[in-house]
C-alpha cells in the first residue's frame, strides 16, 4: 500500500507558488474575515455558533409546551405576556397557550432541533472545523460552495422564525408535515416551513457534495483510506445520506408546496373533507406518497444525527483511554453497512398504515438487520474502554454518558421495529422517549464534548474543568428525569401531540371509563416539567465558560493539549488560513496510542518512521 | 497552501475536484427525479380505470422540443471537445449553439404551458360539459366563447387518442349558464399536476444550465486567456449537467406525452 501512497506528487509546484505569492500568510480583514469567509473553519464556528442558538431557541420552545402539558390552558409564567404579546390574543391568550400555538410549538421544536440544530452542528459544524484538518488538507474542495452552504441554512432559519410572526402562526403539522393534514390547516405557516426546508436541504446538498469531495480528493498524502480516523469516516456516511436522502424530501416538498399553491393533489384523496365540508380539490392524490417520501429521508436522517456523535464519540475515547480504538476496521465496515441499511427501513415508521404483513415482515427484518451494525459500533467503543488508563475529563465523561444513553435508545428501538409491538406503541410517548434517548443524552451529549475537546484547538484555551463537570452531572441527571418516564407513560398508552398532555383522557377527568390515564402516569407530567426546568438551569455553567473561556480559559501553552494522534492537533493553535505550513505526510493509523517501545504514549499521523534500533530498547531477560 | 487537484486529475482517482463534485450533485439529482418519477409510478397505478389521461399532449411540438435538446447534446460535447484541442472560435460557435437551442426548448415549452392553461373545462348548468381554446373571456361581457366542443361526460375527456377527428367549433356560453370553469392547470387533476410539476422542475434545470452556459460563453470567457485548461474542465462540469438535464427529458417525453 505504501508503494501506492509514494506516487503523489508531494505539492511540490503548489508550495513554490504559495511560498511566491505570500497567500498563506494573507488575513482578510472583518467582511471576508468572518461573516463572508470562505475559510473551512470560519464556516464551521459560524455554522456551530448558529445551530448553538438554534437549539437554545428550541429548548425553550420544548419548555413552553411541557409547561402548556403540566398546566394546561394556565398562563406560561415569566414568558406568557411576551407570548401574548409578540404573538396575539389569538394564538397565547392572556398568555397561555392555545391548541394551534401548541402545535405550532411543538411542529417547529422538531423541525429546528433536528434541521437547524443537531444536523448543522454535528456535521457542518464539526465536519467543516475537523475534517479538513484531519486529513491534512488546506480547506474544503469548493470553499465558495461551503459559504453558500452556510448562507442557504441562514436563510432557511430566518424563513422558519419569521413563520412564527404571520397571520395563523406556524406550521402546525408535526416535524413530519403528514400530508392532508399539513396542507389543509388554515396557516400559511406551512408555505413558509417548505420553502425553509427548500433551503435547508439545498443547504445540506451543497455541504454534502463538499465533504465527500473532499475527503475523497484532498487527503494529504499517505493517508489512506483505512488511516482515515473513524471520525472522518462517519462524515463521509452521513454526507452520501444527506446527499441521497434528502432529494426525495425535496421533491415531496415541492409537490406539497404545489399543492398548497397551485391547488394540485397530490397528497389529497378523493373525497377529501376538511372542517365539516368538501374540499374543492380535484383529489386522486395519495397521503401515503408523503409519508413514504418523507420517511425515506427520515429513517437515513436519524443516522446523520447518530453517526457524527458516534464518530466524535471514538475520537475522544481512543485520545482518553490512550489505547487504539478497538476493531476500528468493524468500525468502518458497520458505518458503511448502516449506510446502505438505512436506505431500506424507512416503512418501520409506517406499520400502522396497514402495509400488510408481507411487506411489514420485510421491513421488520430489515430494521433489526440495522441495529446489528449499531451494536457493533457501540461493542467496539465499549471495549476500547477494557484496560485502559481512563483520563475522566468533561469530554470523556459525555462520552462515557454517551455510551449507555444511546444503548438505552437503541435498544428501545427494538420493540418499535417489530410491528405487533410498535401498533400498540406507535405515536405514544414511548416512541418520544425512544428517541429522544438517542438524539437529547446520546447525540447532544457527543456534542458537547466535541466542543470541549475542540475548543482548545480553535482558541488555545481550555473550558473550565470544575463548571464542565457540574454541567455534566447536571445535564446527566436531569436528561434521565426528563425522559425516563415518558416510557411509562408511553407503555400506559399516553399519545404524543396532544395540547393537553392527556388531560382529557384521564382518570381523573372522565372517572370510571376503563383504559383512562391513571393519576401517577399524568402526574408524571410536573416531574417532567421540574426535570426540563432543572436541564436548563444546567445549562447556564456551559453558556458561561464557553464564553468565559474564550478570553479568559487556562491557556494550553501546546498545539496539542491532548496529546493525540491525529493531523488536526499537529496544527498550529488556531490554525491559520490554509491550515499546515507544510503538505504533512502520514505515515501511520489514526489510533496509535502507547506503541510499545516509543517515547511518548501517542504517536502522531505525521511523525515519520524512525529507523528502529538494532536492539530492543528495554532488553528482555534472556531464557 | 493552496487547494490541490482544483485543475489537474488526482493520481489515484484520476479526476479533478469539480468532476466528483458533479457527479456527486448528479447522483442527488438522480434522487429528486427519481422520487417524482416514483410518486408519477404510485398515482398513475391508484388512478381508477380509464381516468388516466392519454393524447392531452402537442405531439409536434414535444418531438421538437425532443430534437431540440438532442441536438444541444451534440453541440456541448463539440463545444468540450473544441476546448480540447484548443480551437477557442470553434468552441464559441458550438457553445452559442447549445445556448440557442436551450432558449429555444424554453420558448416551446411557453407555448406549450400557455396552450395548457388556455384550455377550458366549462360545466353547464344542464349537465354538459363544454371543453376546448378559450377565445373570448373578458370579464365585462357576460358571455365567453370557447373553441371546442361539447361532451355529455367527463369520462369523454380523458382518452383522446381516437378522437383525432373531432369537430370543434366556435361556442359562445352565456355566463349565467356556467356551473364551473376550470382551465387546464395543475389543479386540473394529478396528470396535470404531474405534468406541470415534473416539467416545470426540468425547465427551471434547463434555465439554470442555460445560465451557467451563457456565463461560460459570455463573461467566464476571460478563463481561457489565463487558464485554458481549467477552462476546459469548467466546460466539461457544464457539459455533464446538461447531458444529464437531456436525460431526464429522454424519460419525461415518453412517459407524459406518448403513454
Ligand atoms: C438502533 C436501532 C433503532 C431501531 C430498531 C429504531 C426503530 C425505530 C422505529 C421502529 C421507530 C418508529 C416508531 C413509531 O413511530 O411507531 C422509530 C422512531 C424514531 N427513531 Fe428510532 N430506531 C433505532 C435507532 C434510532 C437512532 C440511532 C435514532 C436517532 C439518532 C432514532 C431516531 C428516531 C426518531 C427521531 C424517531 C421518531 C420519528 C417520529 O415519529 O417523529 N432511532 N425508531
Ligand atoms: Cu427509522
Amino acid at each position: 500500500m505504501d508503494a501506492i501512497v509514494e506516487q503523489f506528487p508531494p505539492y511540490r509546484e503548489r508550495e513554490a507558488h504559495a511560498a511566491h505569492d505570500g497567500h498563506a500568510h494573507h488575513e482578510p480583514g472583518f467582511w471576508r474575515g468572518c461573516v463572508f469567509s470562505t475559510d473551512h473553519k470560519v464556516i464551521g464556528i459560524q455554522y456551530g455558533f448558529t445551530a448553538l442558538c438554534f437549539l437554545l431557541f428550541g429548548f425553550f420552545l420544548m419548555l413552553m409546551m411541557r409547561w402548556q402539558i403540566a398546566h394546561p390552558g394556565q398562563p406560561v409564567p415569566v414568558l406568557g405576556p411576551l407570548l401574548e404579546k409578540m404573538l396575539g390574543p389569538t394564538q397565547a391568550p392572556k398568555g397561555a397557550i392555545s391548541a394551534e400555538l401548541y402545535n405550532s410549538f411543538g411542529a417547529m421544536h422538531g423541525t429546528i432541533m433536528i434541521f437547524l440544530g443537531v444536523v448543522p452542528l454535528a456535521f457542518a459544524a464539526f465536519g467543516n472545523y475537523v475534517v479538513p484538518l484531519m486529513i491534512g488538507a488546506p480547506d474544503m474542495a469548493f470553499p465558495r460552495v461551503n459559504m453558500a452552504s452556510y448562507q442557504a441554512y441562514v436563510l432557511g432559519g430566518i424563513v422558519m422564525l419569521v413563520s412564527f410572526f404571520i397571520p395563523g402562526g406556524a406550521a402546525q403539522a408535526g416535524w413530519t408535515s403528514y400530508s392532508p393534514l399539513a396542507t389543509s390547516i388554515p396557516t400559511d405557516g406551512q408555505v413558509f416551513w417548505l420553502i425553509g426546508m427548500i433551503l435547508l436541504i439545498t443547504s445540506s446538498l451543497l455541504g454534502a457534495v463538499n465533504f465527500i469531495a473532499t475527503i475523497i480528493q484532498l487527503r494529504a498524502p499517505g493517508m489512506t483510506w483505512l488511516r482515515l480516523p473513524f471520525f472522518v469516516w462517519a462524515q463521509f456516511v452521513t454526507a452520501f445520506l444527506l446527499l441521497l436522502a434528502f432529494p426525495p424530501l425535496e421533491a415531496a416538498g415541492i409537490m406539497q408546496l404545489m399543492d398548497r399553491v397551485a391547488h394540485t393533489s397530490f397528497f389529497l384523496p378523493t373525497g377529501l373533507a376538511a372542517g365539516g365540508q368538501l374540499a374543492h380539490v380535484s383529489g386522486g392524490g395519495s397521503p401515503l406518497l408523503w409519508q413514504h417520501l418523507f420517511w425515506f429521508l427520515g429513517h437515513p436522517e436519524v443516522y446523520v444525527l447518530i453517526l457524527p456523535a458516534m464518530g466524535i464519540v471514538c475520537e475522544i475515547i481512543a485520545n482518553n483511554t490512550r489505547k487504539p480504538i478497538w476493531g476500528y476496521k468493524s468500525l468502518v465496515y458497520s458505518t458503511l453497512s448502516i449506510g446502505f441499511l438505512s436506505f431500506i427501513v424507512w416503512a418501520h415508521h409506517m406499520y400502522l398504515t396497514g402495509m400488510g404483513t408481507k411487506i411489514a415482515t420485510f421491513f421488520q427484518a430489515t430494521t433489526l438487520a440495522i441495529s446489528i451494525p449499531s451494536v457493533i459500533i457501540l461493542t467496539c467503543l465499549l471495549i476500547s474502554l477494557w484496560g485502559g488508563s481512563i483520563r475522566f475529563n468533561t469530554p470523556m465523561l459525555f462520552c462515557l454518558a454517551f455510551l449507555p444513553m444511546f444503548g438505552i435508545g437503541g435498544l428501545t428501538g427494538l420493540p418499535l421495529g417489530l410491528a405487533p409491538a410498535d401498533i400498540y406503541l406507535h405515536d405514544t410517548y414511548y416512541v418520544i422517549a425512544h428517541f429522544h434517548y438517542v438524539v437529547a443524552p446520546g447525540t447532544i451529549f457527543a456534542l458537547f464534548a466535541g466542543i470541549y475537546y475542540w475548543l482548545p484547538k480553535m482558541t488555545g484555551r481550555r473550558m473550565n474543568e470544575f463548571w464542565g463537570r457540574v454541567h455534566f452531572w447536571g445535564s446527566f441527571i436531569f436528561m434521565n428525569v426528563v425522559f425516563m418516564p415518558m416510557f411509562a407513560q408511553g407503555m400506559e398508552g399516553m399519545l404524543r401531540r396532544m395540547a393537553d398532555g392527556g388531560a382529557n383522557y384521564s382518570a381523573a377527568r372522565v372517572p370510571g371509563v376503563p383504559d383512562t390515564l391513571p393519576n401517577d402516569i399524568m402526574a408524571l407530567h410536573t416531574w417532567i416539567l421540574w426535570g426540563a426546568m432543572c436541564l436548563g438551569l444546567a445549562q447556564i455553567p456551559f453558556i458561561i465558560n464557553l464564553f468565559w473561556s474564550l478570553k479568559h480559559g487556562e491557556e494550553t501553552h501546546s498545539d496539542n493539549p491532548w496529546q493525540a494522534t491525529t493531523l488536526d492537533w499537529q496544527t498550529p493553535t488556531p490554525p491559520p488560513h490554509g491550515n499546515f505550513a507544510q503538505v504533512p505526510r502520514v505515515y501511520r493509523g489514526p489510533y496509535e496510542y502507547s506503541v510499545p517501545g516509543h517515547d511518548t504514549d501517542f504517536t502522531p499521523q505525521n511523525e515519520p518512521e524512525i529507523a528502529k534500533p538494532a536492539a530492543p530498547r528495554i532488553s528482555t531477560p534472556a531464557h | 497552501m493552496d487547494i490541490p487537484y482544483t485543475v489537474e486529475a488526482r493520481p489515484d482517482t484520476g479526476v479533478y475536484n469539480a468532476k466528483v463534485g458533479i457527479w456527486l450533485f448528479l447522483s442527488s439529482e438522480v434522487m429528486l427525479f427519481g422520487a417524482l418519477f416514483s410518486a408519477y409510478v404510485l398515482i398513475r397505478v391508484g388512478t381508477p380505470a380509464g381516468e388516466w389521461p392519454h393524447g392531452w399532449q402537442n405531439l409536434t411540438l414535444g418531438t421538437l422540443n425532443t430534437v431540440v435538446l438532442a441536438l444541444s447534446a451534440i453541440t456541448t460535447l463539440m463545444a468540450w471537445v473544441a476546448c480540447k484541442i484548443r480551437q477557442f472560435g470553434k468552441f464559441q460557435f458550438f457553445h452559442g449553439c447549445t445556448l440557442l437551442l436551450g432558449l429555444t426548448f424554453l420558448c416551446i415549452k411557453m407555448v406549450e404551458y400557455h396552450q395548457h392553461l388556455n384550455h377550458y373545462e366549462i360545466h353547464l348548468t344542464d349537465g354538459r360539459i363544454a371543453d376546448g381554446d378559450m377565445l373570448q373571456n373578458n370579464p365585462k361581457q357576460d358571455y365567453v366563447v370557447i373553441k371546442g366542443r361539447y361532451a355529455a361526460y367527463e369520462e369523454d375527456l380523458y382518452d383522446l387518442r381516437a378522437q383525432k377527428n373531432l369537430k370543434e367549433t366556435e361556442i359562445k356560453i352565456p355566463r349565467s349558464q356556467i356551473k364551473d370553469m376550470q382551465s387546464y392547470g395543475p389543479w386540473h387533476n394529478d396528470y396535470l399536476a404531474l405534468y406541470f410539476t415534473l416539467t416545470g422542475l426540468h425547465a427551471l434545470h434547463i434555465l439554470g444550465g442555460s445560465i451557467v452556459i451563457g456565463y461560460l460563453w459570455g463573461p467566464g470567457r476571460r478563463l481561457w486567456k489565463t487558464d485554458p485548461e481549467r477552462f476546459t474542465n469548467r466546460v466539461e462540469v457544464s457539459g455533464l449537467f446538461w447531458h444529464f438535464v437531456d436525460l431526464v427529458w429522454i424519460f419525461l417525453f415518453p412517459v407524459l406525452y406518448l403513454t
